[in-house]
């Protein structure tokens, strides 16, 4: 950049020269416009010079960079924080989804474990009413085996008294112990007739 | 009446002189070499050192303690320099920031040269320090302008050699037309630092001619007595809002300036445009 500023200088110090050739041909404006007056271009133009490189100098060596860096270090600063702001965002979106899935999995979890409640449940009532209902079919058999035992032995009792019966009749009528064959055959067509 | 009349004339006698008294250089200490050429320190020059502390202490001020949170004056001097960053940015590219302090610095010099002159003169001081503007002289923005030329055309044939010369042969143009439209290129670039240098002097002149033509208005209906000296507020307002268009212009005359020399350095970076 020097460079070009040299490049720069060098043609204005060519506009001295002109300045400096105008002069000596002895141009000196009278009356007019003070802006006229070649006498007092080179002092300006010189001066210009010096006072625009030393301003160049302290705003491309001194200040230029001061401010340029803030700028940057600030804008530096802004993009860390949003890089910043986007990972604390991806970290709570991550939360979010673990918290999601957390939630989703008790769900999942607590039904599982509801519907097992209820399987083991159904299955402990079927097994408890399968015993019930077996005990209940034995103690009826039972009863009914002690009924029809207890009808056999009244029956016998019935057909023993009938014997009895029947022999002591008949000893009183025909004074004869009838045979127990006679005494069976005769209930047998006894019973036969009453039925 | 009678009091007015003696105070005032005193009072107005050295600011309502010739207009283009203000104009006039004054030798403050000489100097020549050889006998030759005056390089005489003048008020011209007092004023170009002013432009340079003023920039000094305003940019001190604005960046002695940098902030990322900046102060008042930091932020001034942070949008001086984003501004002049977006239009070298804008027209030249990344490229382009390699020119960038220049057309701050030149930015910065044009901007407060205008800007110091519209400072009024402290009545009764010596003639050396009357509010002076540097940039209404010819020679002062003429050698600007060939600053910013002189790089355009040092850069341009130092990067690009004999190339530098596709600047008069635009891309594009059909070959029959170049015998035309060369000629037209090469005058137009030559009228470039003439038409920068007298689009500020032009501006600036005007502006404190007219400022000051106003001013004298003012001083003669005031004492000219009677209907006449109410009349003075008149041209009084017409300062009032001149000045104000003033502080316009001197901020405009030195964007422009900036912009068209970016413009220009733009053509170095690219002649074939």
């Amino acid at each position: 950049m020097n460079r070009w500023l040299q490049a720069g200088a060098a043609s204005a110090l060519a506009l001295v020269g002109t300045a400096l050739a105008a002069e000596a041909e002895g141009g000196e404006a009278t009356g007019g416009l003070p802006q006229l007056d070649t006498t007092t271009w080179a002092s300006q133009v010189f001066w210009l010079l010096i006072f625009f490189i030393l301003l160049y100098l302290l705003m491309s060596r001194v200040f230029l960079p001061r401010l340029g860096g803030i700028i940057e270090q600030r804008r530096q600063r802004i993009a860390d924080d949003f890089d910043k702001a986007a990972e604390f965002k991806r970290q709570a979106e991550e939360a979010e989804a673990a918290y999601k899935q957390a939630l989703s999995d008790a769900r999942a979890r607590a039904s599982r474990i509801a519907q097992e409640t209820r399987d083991q449940i159904d299955e402990e009532i079927r097994k408890m009413q399968a015993e019930t209902d077996a005990k209940l079919e034995a103690e009826i058999t039972a009863a009914e085996a002690r009924i029809a035992d207890t009808s056999a032995k009244a029956a016998e009792a019935v057909r023993e008294a009938a014997k009895e019966t029947t022999r002591a009749v008949v000893m009183a009528l025909i004074d004869e112990t009838p045979s127990d064959d006679a005494v069976d055959a005769a209930i047998a067509a006894a019973q036969g007739g009453a039925q | 009446m009678g009091m007015t009349d003696q105070v005032l004339p005193a009072l107005l006698k050295p600011m309502a002189a010739d207009p283009m008294e203000q104009f006039e250089i004054v030798e403050i200490f000489p100097l020549s070499f050889n006998d030759g050429v005056s390089l005489a320190f003048t008020n011209s020059s007092l004023f170009m050192m002013f432009i340079v502390l003023s920039a000094l202490l305003f940019f001190t001020l604005a960046t002695q303690r940098l902030q990322l949170i900046p102060t008042g004056i930091q932020s001034m001097g942070e949008v001086a320099y984003e501004f002049i960053a977006k239009m070298v940015h804008d027209t030249m590219g990344e490229e382009g920031r390699q020119f960038f302090p220049f057309v701050f610095t030149l930015f910065t010099f044009v901007f407060l040269a205008n800007f110091l002159g519209l400072l009024p003169t402290i009545p009764g001081a010596p003639h050396a320090i009357h509010s002076f503007t540097v940039t209404s002289h010819i020679i002062v923005t003429f050698t600007l302008a060939i600053l910013s030329v002189g790089l355009v055309v040092g850069y341009g044939v130092l990067k690009h050699g004999v190339g530098f010369l596709k600047l008069f042969a635009p891309s594009g143009v059909p070959l029959w037309l170049l015998p035309l439209i060369t000629p037209i290129e090469i005058v137009s670039f030559l009228s470039r630092p003439v038409s920068l240098a007298v689009r500020l002097f032009a501006n600036m002149l005007a502006g404190h001619v007219v400022l000051k033509v106003f001013a004298g208005f003012v001083g003669t209906l005031l004492t000219a007595g009677g209907v006449l000296s109410v009349l003075s507020i008149v041209p009084m307002l017409g300062i009032v809002g001149v000045f104000l268009l003033e502080f316009l212009v001197a901020f405009l005359q030195a964007f422009v300036f900036a912009i068209l020399t970016c413009i220009y350095l733009q053509d170095a970076l690219h002649p074939s445009h």
